[in-house]
């Protein structure tokens, strides 16, 4: 039976070419394989193969034609034996063609945009029941036992990472855990981040629940690419078929005194990314309860951690199996006047303002919120509706910062009830400088918050 | 370039050789047809052919046990049809189809099937390398007995991660075969541009990791090294290394005119070293089966491929809502 040989799309832009030169002729024998044509893309001359054998009918299309569609019938091949008269019912009709992508169809998640927005319904359950005893725990310490209880629970759990073990961790985070686990479960790499940020989504792959500890997230950024295209991504690209439930965590942002390339903020980055999901704990009993909820959700978690927070010391409840879930902002102060957002060690900006401004009679509505994806926005517009001012606080750069973020929202979602334009308190917009001045006056500081808060209620 | 010769007498039998046969035509014929569908526009982005290689990955496969795990790079077609992956799951994916292995969202270079352990699919050359040693740490830390093929070319064989994983599969003993499909040219760019070492797999000896190099257009010469390979690698040795020697005779992906190489070169290969033509002549000088049994399997395989066109074209396409799926897991998929 004669087929038509269509002209071809040869580069994934393609939508016409020219026939730059025909290598056959009418009555040519080809076989798979053999170059027909030569033709011109939008990127490069391209050798045209012939798929099936035959032998070529008739030429349709003229060497030196431009603007050729794709899948236009250039040529007519016949079967071997078949008269040419069987070209000649063929080379006019219009060839199948790709589905074109229906674009005008709206993605099924729709913008929201309703006038007077009832305030969203927020989990306000506390973290612990009423009645709990309470310790005093570091967050080091809260850190370590959250790790350690779910690797009791669960023997596919296991940490590596640079003197993770024998060292017993370069912040002590793993201090006992080699003692506890052993060699098999608590295991030292090499200096080699991106290798074993690979081979640890590898073992996720295959069944294992890895933590991952980077000394510090600074040198994540060698292993992001198994970060982002490896972990989070594979989910999606696999239609659910498998996935990298995981924890990279580490401290994140600056430190003292230790310069540019060991004091940057990660969060707005992380949290950019879907597929991840990023937690910045303040309190000790939010490192535990997150860490734990961190280790058993199937997903790949970023838990960015700070080493000024590692020694503070916080209450911790007393529970068999503390948990704190994802997407739960907490309110750790009320207040009438304003809102102010933060998370991580932005929060002791955040408190020790609020304090200050209730001295000037300021009531500030303190809201941490401890995961930044999935992030409860729907705490932070209740909140703005109330007090109607909002402030942000973070120490990463302004550009693209987490404020940003939720200043965007706040106007989309809640803008008829701002009385000022909400401010974003964050690091300075240069490298961290080594200097002790220098480097206090690059983070964010608790008098700029103060000063933001003044100006959003114009007193 | 062959370093291996074909064992003088094949230590497999009749049905074997032509198993080989059939699976290698198979991913010739459904790469052939990949091609055509791309030209009709019906496949889009990259499209990377595994055509000349076919060998590669039958042989190993011959010597995969069952349970035994697969990850490569983005030219991944042949290792889904050499380890059983259904060739019209696979064909749907490339045309982005709700039929595809997943549900059209990953598309030519990311496809993966728990079912028979083939976990991708993967886009950014050399990434997948430490991925394949983290499979094979999990198969030590579970104690299962298995062991992870992981590809990689020898474009890859350049990156800094595929050292950063032999190191750490040599100190931990990780059941990891790492075969090197070396087709001799990363993109457009030669070995001998690129590589420091003519013999890749010799860089394996500065982290004690055995490797030799092997004719990967011969299938038995495949087989029988990946079965010294996986031997090692199952007794707890830990990683081995293969780098097998072949040639693909298509474009880097359908968009390479493929100047940096001349027409006489590919045809010299095509004409003298196809692995296909190596089988089927093997099949008829042995009297193993005649003209009329291999026109039967060409026709059989020719109506898998057509099946798979036809499903491919047909299947529809995922449905909207698709777009915001599996983002993230509610649950830890079980392994199988």
């Amino acid at each position: 039976m004669a087929t038509e040989i269509l002209m071809p799309a040869l580069s994934p832009t393609m939508e016409e070419g020219t026939l730059a030169k025909w290598l056959v002729k009418e009555g040519d024998t080809v076989s798979s394989g053999d170059i027909m044509a030569e033709i011109e893309t939008d990127k490069a001359t391209m050798e045209f193969e012939a798929v099936d054998e035959g032998v070529i009918g008739k030429i349709l299309v003229a060497e030196g034609t431009e603007g050729v569609k794709v899948n236009t019938a250039i040529a007519v091949l016949l079967e071997e034996g078949e008269d040419a008269s069987a070209a000649d019912n063929l080379g006019g009709g219009t060839p199948e063609a790709a589905p074109a992508a229906a674009a005008s169809d709206e993605p099924a998640q729709a913008a929201a945009a309703s006038e007077a927005p009832a305030a969203p319904q927020t989990d306000t359950t506390p973290d612990w029941p009423e009645g709990t005893t309470l310790r005093q725990q570091t967050v080091r310490e809260a850190l370590r036992d959250g790790m350690a209880e779910e690797m009791r629970r669960d023997d596919t759990v296991f940490l590596m990472g640079e003197e993770v073990a024998e060292y017993q961790g370069a912040y002590k985070i793993s201090q006992g855990m080699l003692d506890e686990f052993g060699a098999k479960r608590i295991i030292d790499t090499p200096i080699t981040e991106h290798g074993f940020a690979g081979i640890a989504t590898g073992a996720a792959f295959g069944g294992l629940r890895p933590i991952v500890e980077f000394m510090t997230f600074n040198f994540a950024m060698q292993a992001i690419d198994h970060i982002i295209n490896s972990a989070a991504k594979t989910l999606y690209m696999s239609g659910g078929q498998m996935g990298a439930p995981m924890v990279f965590r580490g401290p994140n942002g600056a430190a003292a005194r230790v310069g540019a390339q060991h004091s940057q903020d990660y969060a707005a980055w992380y949290m950019q990314v879907p597929g991840l999901k990023v937690v910045m704990p303040y309190s000790a009993s939010d490192y535990k309860g997150l860490m734990k909820t961190a280790i058993r959700d199937p997903n790949p978690v970023i838990f960015l951690e700070n080493e000024i927070l590692y020694g503070r010391t916080f209450d911790v409840p007393e529970m068999d199996d503390y948990t704190v879930p994802f997407g739960k902002a907490r309110i750790w102060r009320e207040g009438t006047d304003v809102t102010i957002v933060s998370f991580g060690i932005g929060m002791q900006y955040a408190l020790e303002a609020a304090d200050k401004l209730a001295e000037d009679g300021i009531s500030a509505e303190v809201l941490d919120l401890r995961t930044l994806r999935p992030m409860d926005t729907g705490s932070i517009i209740k909140s703005v509706m109330k007090t109607n001012r909002c402030v942000t606080v973070e120490e990463g750069w302004p550009q693209g910062s987490v404020g940003n973020y939720i200043s965007s929202v706040i106007m989309q979602e809640a803008f008829d009830y701002l009385d000022a334009p909400v401010i974003n308190c964050t690091g300075k917009d240069v490298p961290m400088p080594y200097a002790a001045n220098l480097e206090k006056h690059a983070l964010v500081t608790t008098n700029e918050v103060i000063e933001a808060v003044k100006k959003v209620t114009y007193k | 370039m062959a370093t291996r010769k074909a064992a003088k007498k094949p230590n497999v039998s009749a049905e074997e050789l032509k198993a080989y046969y059939k699976d290698m035509l198979l991913i010739r014929r459904f790469e052939e047809k990949a091609g055509q569908l791309y030209g009709m526009g019906l496949i889009g982005g990259f499209c990377h052919l595994y055509i000349g290689q076919e060998a590669v990955v039958v042989g190993l496969e011959a010597a995969a046990e069952e349970g035994d795990k697969r990850i490569t790079s983005y030219r991944d077609h042949g290792h889904m049809l050499a380890c059983g992956m259904d060739p019209n799951g696979v064909m749907a994916e490339l045309t982005g189809r709700e039929g595809g292995y997943s549900k059209g969202k990953g598309g030519s270079m990311h496809m993966f099937s728990k079912e028979k352990h083939f976990y991708g699919g993967h886009g950014i050359v050399a990434a997948q390398v430490p991925l394949g040693a983290g499979l094979s740490f999990a198969d030590k830390y579970l104690e299962n007995g298995r062991v992870t093929f992981t590809y990689f070319g020898d474009g890859a064989a350049n990156q800094g991660q595929v050292y950063e994983a032999f190191n750490m599969a040599a100190l931990w003993k990780l059941p990891c075969v790492f075969v090197i499909e070396n087709n001799q040219y990363a993109m457009g760019t030669s070995q001998q541009r690129s590589t420091s070492s003519a013999e890749i797999y010799e860089r394996g000896k500065a982290f004690g990791i055995p490797g030799e190099a092997v004719d990967g257009m011969d299938v038995l010469a495949v087989k029988a090294a990946g079965e010294t390979a996986v031997a090692h690698c199952r007794s707890g040795k830990g990683p081995y290394i293969l780098e097998i020697k072949t040639y693909r005779y298509r474009g880097h992906s359908m968009s390479d005119p493929a100047k940096y190489r001349t027409r006489e070169e590919v045809q010299k290969m095509r004409d003298e070293r196809d692995p296909i033509e190596a089988v089927r002549t093997l099949l008829l000088t042995g009297k193993h089966a005649t003209e009329d049994d291999l026109k039967a399997i060409d026709k059989e395989i020719k109506a898998v491929v057509n099946e798979s066109a036809e499903f491919a074209k047909t299947s529809p396409e995922p449905a909207l809502e698709e777009l915001w799926t599996d983002i993230y897991a509610t649950e830890v998929p079980q392994e199988a």
